[in-house]
């Protein structure tokens, strides 16, 4: 089915599609948080009417637009690329996907691009508390279309409420709530939203303490601080809440994306959590030569992996190796095995649309019986997308089971930086409320430091998480059922090649003109309403 | 409610639903006509911006509706997406480029330190205007004249032309569409202008180019409609499936279904209407009538090609491969679920409705544009 596949042409369409994603998603957790900032500050304009608090919202609110365009400009990619270089992957989950994109245009895009026209223009034109809702109604916009769109990336992760229809040769949707509604969904949507708002604050504390360091603006940027940093020490709270609720999520679906994100080789009971460390050694080189210890350096915390997993110090966590290579004491299927069933399915499969062409009725329908049997499903259709790493050479398949295995550095790496740095912020957080409410905010000068430094660390840590999502899920499109290489539309290499450098190149230049835009609008300061 | 409809009711329901997002767009793509002549229109710099400014209100909704239209189609009839998206490539892609950089345009176009300067910025916008038109306008006249692009039984699909989808832009037919839609769009940005902005120079200039633009849409648009009624078109065997060339098969499409044929051609008079009220009255309306005249002409445009036993996006590589309402469709179950959240549209047409009444409800004017001490934003 796709043994053709130029390896090349799907790695640069991976390649193209992160290089949109991970751009849009510079832009994206900004606009989320920032929507609930500017509503809160309008709310106590309109209820105080201090004309000190409109000031306060217009500058921010300024900032919101210049980096709400670029994220919409970024945005239209991102859908039109599930076509445009995910092809069969589009077919293969469009009964399942497309719902939550189509419901997010009609019910986000609208409220989102209706309100915001409002937000900026109707200041002289509507009333007040029109305007105020108009903001609300932005901000809220904006996360419904974060809803959707991370109700269908859970989905790849757990892919859940469908069935495989033969005929199609698809998935179906079978329940509608169970896709909106399962764990994977609410945790990703809450924790990525809210990992959103914690950008957000930090952005606007960097940004107000940037103004006390250099004296200007005293009043606006406390007021600012104290918002800001309210919001952003209940974000992270949040986003340490869903986080954790994510983490068992992984262990219960996506065990192999666990097991790289802690560098687990061998699984073990009361596996310990790294709070840092670094490898000995290469990714391929720790799987092809086992060794008793993979870190060169590390700090484990005894059991807390087995307690962030399955919340029991004690509990078995299993690690790459039992997952390649099957571990029968807990129970754990080999890859190869997977492999060998999911060609089963495969070939089944085949043979059913053989029958079908042939008009074979009675193979037909022998073979449509075993795609509605809950046993069959269970022991083969599960492992799908395993069979595309079938080969009959023994030697081969015993090879092909490791590509199966993510990039565990990445993988690693990207998650310990993202969770230290949540970390930082609660840190950073109250100490400026801290000091703020002591009043000595302004002289407090490492402290401002520390919030300023602490915007590219928020967006480093934005980034990160998605690394960990997306490369720790590798080689998956959807878990288990459907890889990249399955998935790719089948266009020349050159084409991709072409539209990522016009990508690349497009993406820089705006992202130049967005810095510097934000930055001259900063240093104006709100005096001007910063206009 | 829509759970007891047969799945055939559930993709015509949905077709009618894309048709209407897809009738709108077109409709809403004056904004792109009107980006085409910004310094043609505008002479001074505060005429250049009460145009954009007329426009950069509006935009988003254009982008919208773009995006929903994207997503109503996977959502629906994903095997055109899939097919089209993926073997379409260059169409689409350059579509998607216009579409980025207007997305910025209006927003930092007159910011100071903006990096590329306000002329690059309008040179986007204009960029935009003329691919985003003509290329969305050959995209969907394929709808008629077909590509070559095959499907495999596992419902793969794969375009069989090296050029993945320029070739559409090389094909007269598509291109007369294409030009018919940019035409369209400047005709329906100049009738905007005329009731959005209060400048006597603006409407002038603007009733002048009207006649010159609406005469060049009439060209292609006809072009394209007597080529359309006259070729051979893509039939299905309702009961066997099978796709096979039907003579005159849009024009029988159009005499088969008379409620099309009002549509249709109630459609072209309010358009052609809106045209004469523009050039030849002093009323603001003919935004209006044409407005109203494009969505309704669009929308039997569409329903020629999906209804009536017809393949609407036909394979000429194999026609056996096209791609029909029913064979292209989301399950029952996707569609049912999607058609409660359609219940929602006239909510959402109401907010907006009221959101764009109480935004325009001054029109703009120069005293507006260079406010600085008022609380407005101008791009």
């Amino acid at each position: 089915m796709v043994e053709n596949i130029d390896l090349s042409l799907v790695d640069w369409s991976r390649g193209q599609f992160a290089l949109t994603a991970m751009f849009h998603w510079i832009f994206v957790p900004l606009t989320l948080g920032l929507g609930y900032i500017v509503a809160i500050m309008e709310t106590i304009y309109v209820k105080t009417g201090n004309p000190e608090w409109k000031r306060i919202t217009k500058f921010w609110m300024n900032l919101f637009g210049i980096n709400f365009a670029i994220g919409v400009a970024t945005g239209i990619i991102l859908e039109f690329q599930f076509g445009t270089n995910w092809s069969n992957y589009s077919w293969f989950v469009g009964d399942i996907f497309g719902a939550p994109l189509a419901i997010e245009g009609i019910m986000a895009f609208f409220m989102e691009s209706t309100f915001i026209a409002v937000m900026f223009f109707g200041w002289d034109k509507v009333s007040r508390k029109f305007h105020l809702t108009s903001s609300w109604l932005t901000a809220i916009g904006a996360n419904l279309s974060a809803l959707w769109i991370l109700v269908a990336n859970a989905w790849m992760q757990n892919p859940v409420g469908m069935r495989f229809n033969p005929e199609t040769a698809r998935n179906e949707m079978e329940n509608f709530w169970e896709v909106l509604f399962s764990p994977t969904a609410v945790n990703k949507f809450l924790h990525t939203t809210t990992s959103g708002f914690v950008l957000a604050s930090i952005f606007v504390v960097g940004i107000s303490a940037w103004f006390l360091l250099h004296k200007r603006d005293q009043m606006f940027a406390k007021k600012s601080i104290v918002v800001g940093s309210i919001f952003g020490l209940i974000a992270t709270f949040m986003v340490i809440f869903t986080g954790d609720g994510a983490a068992k999520d992984i262990a219960k679906h996506q065990p192999m994306k666990l097991a790289s994100m802690e560098g687990l080789y061998q699984g073990e009971t009361g596996a310990p959590l790294m709070i840092y460390g670094f490898f000995s050694g290469s990714d391929e080189e720790r799987l092809k030569e086992p060794k008793e210890d993979n870190f060169a350096f590390n700090i484990p915390v005894p059991g807390m992996l087995s307690f962030l997993a399955n919340g029991d110090f004690d509990s078995y966590v299993p690690g790459i190796r039992d997952m390649l290579y099957g571990n029968d004491e807990h129970n754990i299927l080999s890859f190869e095995e997977r492999i060998k069933r999911g060609h089963v399915a495969q070939q089944t499969l085949k043979e059913f649309k053989d029958a079908e062409k042939n008009g074979n009725t009675t193979k037909y329908n022998s073979l449509k019986a075993k795609f509605n049997d809950k046993e069959w499903l269970n022991t083969y259709m599960k492992y799908f997308g395993y069979g595309t790493y079938y080969d009959p050479d023994p030697q081969k398949l015993k090879a092909n089971v490791l590509e199966l295995v993510p990039p565990v550095t990445i993988a690693f790496h990207s998650f310990h930086i993202m969770v230290g740095l949540g970390t930082l912020f609660v840190l950073v957080f109250l100490l400026l409320l801290f000091y703020t409410m002591k009043n000595k905010i302004e002289d407090t000068r490492w402290l401002l430091w520390v919030a300023l430094w602490s915007i590219p660390l928020a967006y480093l840590a934005q980034q990160t998480g998605w690394l960990v999502a997306e490369v720790g899920r590798q080689p998956w499109v959807i878990q288990d059922m459907m890889n990249t290489r399955m998935a790719v539309s089948q266009i020349g290499t050159g084409a991709v090649q072409t539209t990522f450098w016009l990508f690349a190149i497009t993406f820089v230049g705006l992202a130049i003109a967005e810095v510097k835009i934000m930055l001259t609008q900063i240093k104006k300061g709100p005096k001007e309403g910063g206009q | 409610m829509f759970e007891s409809l047969s799945h055939l009711a559930l993709q015509e329901y949905w077709w009618v639903l894309v048709s209407i997002l897809g009738a709108v767009l077109v409709f809403l793509l004056f904004v792109q006509g009107g980006q085409t002549m910004i310094s043609c229109l505008g002479k001074t710099e505060v005429e250049r911006t009460m145009i954009v400014n007329s426009l950069g209100r509006k935009w988003e909704f254009t982008f919208t509706t773009l995006v929903t239209f994207g997503g109503a189609f996977f959502a629906s009839f994903p095997l055109f997406y899939s097919t089209s998206f993926g073997g379409a490539y260059w169409v689409w892609m350059i579509i998607l480029f216009a579409f980025i950089i207007q997305a910025v345009s209006y927003e930092y176009r007159t910011r100071p330190n903006n990096f590329f300067g306000e002329r690059t910025y309008e040179k986007f916008l204009f960029v935009n205007g003329l691919i985003g038109t003509i290329f969305l306008g050959t995209a969907v006249a394929t709808f008629f004249s077909g590509s070559q692009f095959s499907v495999s039984e596992m419902n793969q699909s794969q375009w069989e032309v090296p050029a993945h989808g320029l070739e559409a832009a090389l094909n007269f037919f598509n291109l007369s569409l294409g030009l018919a839609v940019f035409f369209l769009a400047r005709v329906l940005a100049l009738l905007y202008f005329m009731n959005d902005i209060d400048d006597d120079t603006i409407i002038e200039r603007a009733k002048k180019r009207l006649v010159i633009n609406a005469g060049a849409f009439l060209v292609f648009f006809l072009t394209f409609v007597v080529w359309l009624m006259l070729r051979d078109g893509f039939a299905v065997n309702p009961d066997t499936g099978e796709v096979y060339m039907e003579p005159y098969k849009y024009f029988n499409n159009l005499i088969g279904m008379p409620v099309v044929l009002i549509m249709f051609l109630l459609g072209v008079v309010l358009v052609l209407w809106g045209i004469f009220v523009g050039i030849k009255s002093a009323s603001r309306k003919g935004i209006w009538y044409a407005g109203i005249g494009t969505v309704v002409t669009v929308l039997a445009l569409f329903f020629l090609a999906g209804f009536h036993n017809t393949a609407f996006y036909p394979s000429t590589y194999d026609l056996q491969n096209s791609l029909t309402i029913q064979n292209a469709s989301s399950s029952h179950y996707t569609l049912t679920a999607m058609s409660y959240v359609s219940l929602m549209i006239p909510f959402v047409i109401a907010y907006i409705w009221y959101a764009w009444r109480s935004i325009n409800v001054k029109r703009i004017d120069k005293e507006e544009m260079s406010a600085t001490d008022k609380d407005g934003h101008v791009y």
